[in-house]
């Protein structure tokens, strides 16, 4: 399709509240920059049910305009709903470019809706610019496990997309309010949708490990030797940070925790403020998930471990000592 | 049920080596592994069978021709046949072109084998890591998706399907026919057996080359049928290594611990 505006939309996805997920109101960061230099309007795209929250920090972040489609159809995130909603905006006011965050429901919403409307998508992004020369967006993302970074364009095709990975880019500071908020009736009818949400199972005790959204994660290896230190030593610092329980391949493989905790190429990609990794030797798989954290520190009893080379703080030495103490100074610390 | 598990044969990423001058890749000598999450997929399936051994299962790959090893392998683990997409009008093909072609290669060997209930795909390639083409192929075949999948189960008028969510599991029921990505579950998928590993060598699998299916629109597949151009690839900037603390004289675990804890507070980061 054609491009109807120079305009760039960051769909901002909800929960199942109204509020916003996080990734949508950072990706209002880097669409500031990115629409100022295509010449059109930042534009927040919110498809929920009861998501007055959501569209208000939208436009507290710095969007132009808001598109908002409400319904109970959207509570939950279905393929169908969703990806009919947004190709019937997508259609109707054709913005040039059309950036989604990269969580579980946004990576299966991308490419579901970039294929039906024809177009290029550019999944997992962790660095977004416009080309001086040509204007095209220049989409930047790992693959090859990390390895190698590829900068992918779309030139002939409209909307360009990309998911882009939650945790890469801040939220912007926040403004006064002044979107325009415009409100689309559209709706899907439920034969439409070819998928039903039968039970929700959280994960044990109700605990919720949200490592793409954490701050920080107390990650931990092969080197906790069993499954008991998950909780008994990673889990009181991670409280007292405010933050979740990770794990490399090595400790799920063995069995000592959920692979919901993985952090790596066969788990989750993360980018939190901290990372903690304790008894974890680095291997390639677990780095490619978590070598976008602004700090990292390792703890590791082997000082020649590959993990160091990689941390902005090391300490060898005993996990089994040094977390528990680390957790004591810390306490002492905040009080 | 008749289930059809598309599958790649992708580099082991574990494997490759940065080349320190170049900054390039260095795949030599890197060997070529079924990609694990089309394994899970293939799981998937084999437990499907499990439970109903009337199930079928046919899996197709695109690559060139070396390729057929995957499907070998998948013949081995729990697949009853294989296909082998190859042509070298499809080299170049960005993922929307990729699902284009085996969207197409899919009504194909449905001529051959009958309707497909199910379409089951690693949730992503461990190589490319897009997590595009299974819900690309399905938009092609309007099929509903349901990705980030476990496992599945047959359940009246289609599949029930375990989905790992940020916050926990869900359990979503799908109509079939439909297409399902599959991500890593709590359990290893099956090894083959010898005798299974025999009559896999044995086996045949049908080429479905250039000109499998003159329908196709050229202008959808290959480099120039691709909306996504690679402009430039590089290697990432490696991170330097920052303070290390060790152990010096008589000092503890704890000692090192209120070191670390004094960086870090005097740095902001708690």
């Amino acid at each position: 399709m054609e491009a109807k505006t120079k305009d760039l939309w960051v769909f901002i996805e909800t929960n199942e509240d109204g509020s916003p997920k996080k990734v949508g109101l950072e990706l209002l960061n880097p669409g500031r920059m990115m629409a100022d230099k295509q010449g059109g309007k930042l534009v927040g795209v919110v498809i929920g049910d009861n998501v007055a929250a959501t569209v208000e920090q939208a436009g507290i972040y710095g969007a132009d305009q808001v598109i908002v489609v409400e319904g109970p159809e959207y509570k939950q995130y279905t393929t169908d709903a969703y990806v009919n909603a947004l190709t019937y905006l997508v259609e109707k006011y054709g913005p040039t470019t059309v950036m989604i965050g990269a969580t579980n429901n946004g990576r299966d919403l991308g490419p579901r809706f970039s294929s039906r409307i024809k177009t290029g998508l550019t999944a997992d992004c962790t660095s977004l610019d416009i080309d001086d020369e040509d204007g095209l967006v220049a989409w930047t993302r790992p693959a090859f496990g990390g390895n190698l970074m590829a900068t992918i364009k779309c030139p002939d095709h409209r909307p360009q997309c990309g998911t882009v990975r939650p945790g890469v880019f801040k939220k912007p500071a926040e403004g006064e309010n002044k979107a325009e908020v415009i409100k689309e009736d559209f709706h899907v009818a439920p034969e439409d949708i070819r998928t039903k949400l039968v039970e929700v199972i959280k994960e044990a005790a109700g605990e919720i490990v949200d490592l793409e959204g954490a701050d920080v994660i107390v990650s931990g290896g092969r080197g906790m030797g069993g499954p008991e230190g998950f909780d008994t030593t990673l889990k009181p610092l991670a409280d007292l940070l405010g933050g979740v329980v990770g794990a490399s391949r090595a400790a799920v493989d063995s069995g000592w925790i959920a692979h919901s905790h993985q952090v790596g190429q066969t788990g989750k990609t993360v980018g939190p403020k901290l990372y903690i990794a304790c008894g974890i030797s680095g291997a390639i798989q677990h780095v490619a998930g978590m070598s976008g954290s602004d700090c990292i520190v390792a703890i590791n009893k082997d000082e020649d471990a590959s993990i160091f080379s990689i941390a902005d703080y090391g300490v060898v030495g005993d996990l089994y000592e040094v977390v528990p103490a680390l957790t004591e100074e810390i306490k002492k610390l905040k009080a | 049920m008749n289930i059809l598990v598309c599958v790649k044969q992708v580099p082991d990423t574990t494997q490759i080596k940065i080349d320190p001058v170049k900054h390039t890749l260095i795949r030599e000598g890197v060997p070529a592994i079924l990609n694990p999450f089309d394994g899970y997929a293939l799981e998937a399936a084999a437990r499907i069978k499990d439970k109903n051994p009337d199930t079928k299962i046919v899996v197709v790959t695109m690559g060139p021709p070396q390729a057929v090893a995957v499907l070998k392998e998948c013949v081995a683990i729990a697949a009853d046949k294989g296909y082998l997409v190859t042509g070298r009008t499809f080299g170049g093909s960005d993922t929307l072109a990729t699902s284009y072609i085996l969207s197409h290669a899919v009504k194909k060997i449905e001529e051959t084998e009958g309707k497909f209930d199910a379409i089951f795909c690693g949730k992503q390639a461990i190589d490319g890591d897009t997590a595009q083409v299974g819900p690309e192929i399905a938009e092609w075949l309007d099929l509903p998706q349901v990705t980030y999948g476990l496992e599945a189960e047959e359940v009246e008028g289609g599949l029930r399907v375990k989905k790992e969510a940020e916050d926990g599991t869900l359990v979503i029921d799908i109509k079939t026919p439909c297409l399902c990505t599959f991500t890593k579950p709590a359990w290893d998928p099956r090894y083959p057996t010898i005798k299974r590993k025999l009559a896999a060598n044995r086996a045949k699998f049908e080429q479905l080359g250039d000109d499998f299916d003159p329908s196709m629109d050229p202008a959808h597949y290959g480099l120039n049928g691709s909306p996504t151009h690679v402009k430039k690839s590089f290697t990432p900037p490696q991170k330097e290594g920052g303070l290390k603390i060790k152990k010096e004289g008589e000092e503890t675990g704890a000692d090192l611990a209120a070191k670390l804890a004094k960086v870090l507070a005097d740095n902001n980061i708690i």
